[in-house]
């Protein structure tokens, strides 16, 4: 199954057997979605919750 | 196949299109000159090219390059090549100049930019610049290239999309980072070991001349006129550069809009590569993952603290910033696919 990436309209390529938890990312800009539903021929996603990194404090 | 002479083949643009040359499948290099080295073999200057050829640099003139030659590279000096060029168009051939003498439409920003009166303006129109990215329509079946100066390639490709998009609206703010090769093969006190390992070297922090090539694309593509300011850095590394580039925006800049505009310039481009990977190795471009390739690595990040875009171009100075766009015009002038000669990654590890 195919999605678009809310941030930058990339082609995100969703495991037809994914399940509800499962994350997935887009190839392009990197943000991770989690599989929020899974229904008959498609998925509804969110975006994954994310540590930031900070090195410099 | 097309015959191929390159004009002051010693230096290390020289060295790289040859070595692009040595591999391309639809050319043969008939002449590469060095005055100095004349008669010895390419491998003693440049030394990853022993075991590739034997060809050995020859003490020919311009002329007689052009006599043997479909198409000459010329990796002259800025100042030279200028001086060369008008015999060499007499003749008919075809010509990639890697100076700087023919980038710029407007004779008199010569004056500004780099301090003389260029001897052949009229010749200034008939040269397209030499970026496929802005240019390719010109560039299919052209006779005369001026090949971008090489911070020139990663501030044009990476600010482009945004000026086509009428996104750049005020003054533009260029910093450069660049490797020691982009001084060229010639020692000086300041490129010594001792003195240029480990800098972080402003070496010009205003009036770059490569600030005059970036207006006028960005001007061209935008259709407006933009001012840009430009600070050089040299830093410690042989090959590569990185430009971060700063532009102001009226309101909070959205990061949809701004991919929309990346994707519809770049998105058949191929040699133009989006490194903006959250969770990737390389989360924005880095001249170290370009380095060895002829791909040009743009990304970008949003500031809304103050309306800002940063905009990040990473390149190899010496391929996707000279020789490799060189050959990518050839490519484009004789009909090749664009990509022969091309077609090969970054290193990794490097």
């Amino acid at each position: 199954m195919k999605t678009t990436c809310e941030v930058c309209s990339g082609a995100i390529e969703v495991p037809n057997d994914a399940i509800k938890g499962e994350i997935v990312s887009c190839p392009d800009c990197g943000t991770e979605y989690e599989v929020i539903e899974v229904k008959e021929g498609g998925v509804s996603l969110k975006p994954a919750e994310e540590v930031g990194e900070d090195w410099g404090e | 196949m097309v015959k191929v002479g390159i004009v002051g083949a010693s230096g290390y643009v020289g060295g790289e299109v040859l070595r692009l040359l040595l591999s391309h499948g639809q050319v043969e290099v008939v002449s590469a000159t060095s005055r100095q080295y004349a008669g010895e073999y390419v491998f003693k200057t440049h030394p990853n090219l022993k075991g590739v050829t034997n060809l050995q640099f020859s003490a020919d003139d311009p002329l007689k390059v052009a006599s043997k030659a479909d198409v000459v590279f010329l990796t002259v000096p800025h100042g030279l090549s200028c001086k060369i060029t008008p015999k060499l168009v007499e003749t008919g051939v075809r010509i990639l100049d890697m100076s700087a003498d023919f980038r710029l439409k407007d004779p008199h920003a010569y004056e500004k930019w780099y301090g003389f009166t260029h001897p052949a303006p009229d010749l200034l129109g008939k040269f397209v610049y030499g970026l496929p990215e802005l240019h390719r329509s010109e560039l299919k079946g052209a006779k005369y290239v001026a090949v971008p100066g090489c911070m020139s390639t990663a501030a044009i490709v990476s600010l482009a999309p945004l000026a086509k998009a009428g996104l750049v609206e005020k003054d533009v703010i260029v910093d450069a980072k660049i490797g020691s090769s982009g001084a060229g093969g010639k020692p000086s006190l300041s490129t010594h070991f001792s003195e240029r390992f480990g800098v972080v070297r402003v070496y010009k922090p205003v009036a770059h001349r490569h600030t005059a090539e970036i207006e006028q694309e960005l001007n061209y593509v935008s259709g407006k006129s933009v001012q840009v300011g430009m600070t050089a850095h040299a830093v410690n590394m042989v090959r590569g550069i990185l430009t971060t580039s700063h532009v102001m925006t009226s309101s909070k800049p959205e990061v949809a809009m701004i991919w929309k505009a990346y994707r519809g310039m770049y998105k058949d481009e191929p040699f133009v590569r989006f490194i903006m990977d959250k969770k990737g190795l390389y989360k924005y471009p880095d001249p170290k993952i370009a380095i060895g390739s002829n791909f040009a690595d743009v990304g970008f990040e949003v500031d809304p603290y103050v309306n800002r875009i940063v905009v990040f171009g990473a390149i190899d100075n010496l391929i996707k910033g000279a020789a490799g766009n060189g050959v990518q015009s050839m490519n484009l002038m004789f009909g090749f696919d664009e990509k022969e000669g091309l077609n090969f990654p970054a290193l990794h590890p490097v």
